[in-house]
């Protein structure tokens, strides 16, 4: 026998997932059914605000079919859902509960559930429930002076302060102030899969099942059983396939708890499956900010200060993410640059619209956006070019770890390890920086509207503070991972199994990774904040680590051999130092380990604990065409520079980076939830709200970077789910500039035909007006 | 609603006799009363394309058909792409090319690109985007799905 010993870790190693997607075998939210189970329908608010007068059900309840209709009384035990996240006190007024009982808030609020034998029958009943309704004054837009929100309390739910070094000082010694006022829009992760939920009470074991869970299902099990007055140990949760995730999905919203409330109730399994228009308007939307923000600099473009004041469109509630988008921007902001002073002021505002949660590089996109334009401006300002005032701004290799004197999410954010400087001149080396410049001078001589643009930016991964893993070998062999994380579809198992095939010394092909199954493992923390890999992963890798060092001891028992010569390759134990001799299985050391005395088995647990967040960095690259006739803008080729210490797959890595990339194109140019003037949403199908396809994607060029490997974790792990996304806004606007010849042009995102028409417009009667009237 | 109607949907070669109201959807059919979750709803508005199944050889989106109107009409679905555990040739592209992530709107790409590619085994570069930009993804930024696709067409015009 020879056996080669395989590595996976760092390899583009085919996914395990694959196989059931692509047979028409995956499970996802609306695949699981029970017998005999009701279907909900949601009454939803037509209302952006009102106090509600009246609801009406005795139509929909007399429909043949319809088992029940509740309303606010119906569920008014049931407390409204907490916070997960960013917990600022006083905020728990601004609470959703599962069904509106006195003001609706937003079109799209839940008010009534329809439960009934078919789901048919329940949408016919759902139209026949009234809502007779007070309209009240609106909030559409969070710049606007705060009103009440309920008795005593008003729109602006809370402000956000983070800061250091004396701001006013530098404004006031500085060589120039530069600055801007800039917009994001309202958009959202939007996955394919809609929302579902399906409760199911099984009463022989008197156990609450909750089926289609997704990135925190340990999390929800515990406000589920909180709220129902339950243990959370008779409550599970089970996460099926996920149709993508994106941060919006898996949220404890509404309807989770309604469906369990019902099962509970009227002992029959309770199955809720979102249509694509209630996901426009009830899942969480994201990003919309308005910022000014000033930057004091001195007389080479050096960064004395930054001060930023801004605005958070929150919608109407806080649901679990609480301030956090705004937390984040804040301590964000200053990304990979020196800034000696720093203010931020984030003021979240309550309106009257879908409420907000987080979304793919929540407070990067938008703080990246308000950032790279100001590094822009700034080098307009000095005249310098846009990579040479970044460059002398950058945060030096010798200067890591650098700590901001800023926290976030309980940790102060302390930049880990990085060489800014390095990545951006990889980056310009990878594109060709000075011909493509050329090139597109070339072009824009002759007639075209095409130009380039370039952002920085640095993202926060592997959120702690602990992760457990468990890891067992059974008797024929077979190793399965059971793990706390959650996946939205982004690789996890694959990812899991690579890491646990190295530490143990098995192929990972045939690893089980377990995910999103409460009553599999007690602790879990699920999939956000770019954490699965690094925080998931380490336990994993310690966990079988500890099941190696087992099967070493119990074989040397078995080979009589001394355990210090002993190695496991491809699932067996055999002798290191010999390409030949005897060997047992880890299938055969479970089955000895199984009948040993006060034997636990080939099973090990790890856990990996983490105070800090690490940070990965990249730099994107935006080569865009504009079409001066319609305003539409062609994104020509894009690339992303992304260091991530360590890239466990990097075919994933890149699946990761692309992916983010067209989410990020989407909200920079097409994608936006618009309202009109009394707070009505517009953009409630596929028609109106326009996720990028086909023909919009640019070729994406990714160089992944393992320069800096994160210190906080021996496998040198950062996440790699959000850089795509990041400053995509950023690249995109500065390369829009670059195309029309406006410095600075491009201040709201996204940038949408009938916007960049204005700014060509207003540019032409600028012109036209220099002509007319010749100035000195 | 009621008055439901009496009819037989042909799905992967194999006759599934169903009582349907004349407003249910071919995809609620397929998925409810034939047991084939494999095609995915998506949007109910006829936009992402996760639904889209082959009916005679065209590619449909089963939300915006009715299943009266698809009786006695050959219907495939994903579920029968793959001979037994072999997967087609398009499949086995989207695995090697990473053509999926999350795999909701995998079955429904698939669907498409099948029904195009049998029609149109020599689409052009151009015409195959404008083919691909009718279904919707949110996971791949698309780049590896077009991979997959031109090397399952290489594939298949070897064969």
């Amino acid at each position: 026998m020879n056996l080669v010993k395989q590595k996976f870790v760092g390899r583009s190693v085919r996914r395990l997932e694959d196989r059931p997607l692509l047979t028409g075998a995956g499970r996802f939210a609306a695949d699981v059914s029970f017998p005999h189970q009701l279907h909900m329908r949601l009454v939803r608010s037509a209302y952006a605000h009102a106090r509600i007068v009246a609801v009406r059900t005795a139509d929909a309840a007399a429909l043949p079919g319809v088992h029940a209709v509740w309303t606010a009384a119906d569920v008014a035990h049931i407390p409204p859902i907490d916070f997960r996240l960013t917990k600022v006190a006083g905020l728990e007024a601004y609470r959703q509960h599962v069904l509106a009982a006195d003001r609706l808030r937003y079109v799209g609020e839940p008010v009534a559930a329809v439960f009934a034998e078919d789901p048919y029958v329940a949408e016919d009943a759902a139209e026949l429930v009234s809502v007779e309704v007070e309209e009240l004054a609106r909030v559409l837009d969070a710049r606007q002076e705060p009103q009440e929100f309920a008795d005593g309390l008003r729109t602006e739910a809370t402000v956000v302060r983070k800061g250091y070094g004396d701001v006013d000082a530098a404004f006031r010694n500085a060589h120039a102030v530069v600055e801007l006022d800039l917009a994001i829009g309202r958009h959202s992760g939007v996955p394919m899969e809609t929302r579902g939920a399906i409760a199911h009470h099984d009463r022989a074991r008197d156990v609450l099942e909750l089926h289609g869970a997704a990135k925190v299902p340990h999390w929800n099990r515990d406000q589920i059983a909180r709220m129902l007055g339950r243990s959370p140990s008779s409550v599970h949760l089970y996460e099926g396939h996920v149709g993508g995730g994106f941060g919006v999905r898996g949220e404890l919203y509404p309807e989770d708890v309604l469906v369990c409330a019902a099962a509970l109730a009227f002992a029959r399994p309770i199955k809720w499956i979102e249509d694509r228009r209630e996901h426009l308007i009830a899942t969480n939307h994201s990003r919309q900010q308005t910022h000014r923000i000033r930057a004091a600099i001195d007389a080479d473009g050096r960064i004395l200060a930054i001060d930023d004041a801004y605005f958070t469109d929150q919608g109407a509630y806080l649901r679990t993410h609480a301030a956090t988008v705004t937390d984040l921007t804040a301590a964000l902001l200053p990304g990979p640059y020196r800034v000696p002073a720093y203010r931020a002021v984030g003021r979240v505002r309550l309106t009257n619209k879908t409420p907000c949660g987080t979304y793919r590089s929540p407070g990067r996109f938008e703080g990246s956006f308000a950032r790279e334009r100001l590094l822009d401006a700034i080098a307009a300002r000095i005249g310098i070019d846009p990579i040479e005032a970044r460059r002398r701004n950058l945060i030096a290799q010798a200067e890591m770890p650098y700590t901001r004197t800023l926290d976030t999410l309980g940790t102060e954010v302390t930049l880990d390890s990085g060489d800014y400087a390095g990545l951006l001149d990889k980056t310009l080396a990878h594109i060709g920086w000075p011909a493509l410049q050329q090139h597109l001078a070339q072009r824009r001589a002759a007639g075209e509207m095409v130009g380039a643009g370039l952002a920085m930016f640095v993202e926060k991964t592997g959120l702690g503070p602990r992760d457990l893993a468990r890891v067992t070998v059974d008797g024929d062999g077979a190793v399965e991972v059971v793990t706390g994380a959650a996946s939205v579809g982004q690789g996890v198992e694959t990812a899991i199994a690579q890491i646990c095939a190295d530490a143990l010394g098995v192929d990972y092909a045939g690893i089980r990774v377990v995910h999103g199954q409460t009553d599999r493992i007690a602790f879990g923390m699920g999939a956000f904040a770019s954490r699965v890999t690094v925080m998931t992963g380490e336990a994993t890798r310690i966990a079988a680590a500890q099941v190696r060092a087992k099967a070493i001891a119990a074989a040397a028992e078995l080979l009589q051999a001394p355990a210090d010569s002993l190695d496991v390759v491809d699932g067996r134990v055999v002798r290191g130092d010999a390409a030949e001799g005897p060997s047992v299985t880890l299938g055969e050391v479970a089955r000895a380990l199984a009948l040993a005395d006060g034997g636990t088995g080939l099973c090990a647990e790890g856990w990996f604990q983490c105070d800090h967040m690490n940070y990965p960095y990249g730099v994107h690259v935006a080569i865009v065409a504009v079409d001066r006739d319609t305003g539409g803008v062609a994104v020509e080729r894009f690339g992303v520079a992304y260091d991530v210490g360590k890239a466990v797959n990097p075919m994933l890595v890149e699946g990761q980076i692309v992916g983010g990339v067209l989410q990020g194109l989407g909200g920079a140019l097409y994608e936006e939830f618009r309202y009109d003037e009394r707070g009505e949403p517009l953009s409630v199908t596929f028609a109106d709200y326009l996720l990028p396809t086909a023909r919009e994607a640019p070729p994406v060029e990714v160089i992944i970077c393992e320069d800096a490997p994160s210190p906080l974790n021996p496998l040198g792990l950062k996440g790699a789910g959000e850089g795509g996304a990041a400053a995509v806004g950023a690249a995109v606007a500065a390369a829009i500039d670059a195309a029309i010849g406006i410095p600075g042009a491009v201040t709201q995102l996204p940038v949408t035909p009938r916007r960049l028409r204005e700014i060509l417009r207003q540019q032409s009667h600028a012109t036209a007006n220099e002509g007319s009237h010749p100035r000195s | 609603m009621s008055g439901e109607i009496e009819i037989v949907l042909t799905i992967n070669g194999r006759d599934h006799p169903v009582r349907v109201e004349p407003r249910r959807t071919l995809v609620d059919a397929i998925r409810e009363d034939c047991g084939q979750t494999g095609t995915h709803i998506g949007c109910e508005h006829g936009v992402c394309g996760a639904c889209t199944v082959l009916v005679d050889g065209a590619p449909v989106r089963s939300c915006l058909m009715f299943a009266v109107q698809a009786a006695g009409k050959a219907i495939r679905t994903v579920e029968g792409l793959a001979s037994g555990e072999e997967l087609s040739v398009l499949q086995r592209a989207f695995m090697e090319h990473h053509g999926l992530q999350c795999g909701f709107c995998t079955p429904g790409f698939l669907m498409l690109v099948t029904g195009v590619l049998e029609r149109e085994p020599d689409i052009g570069d151009d015409d195959l985007i404008d083919v691909l930009a009718s279904n919707l993804c949110r996971c791949t930024g698309y780049q590896n799905i077009v991979k997959a696709v031109r090397a399952a067409m290489q594939e298949l015009r070897a064969k």
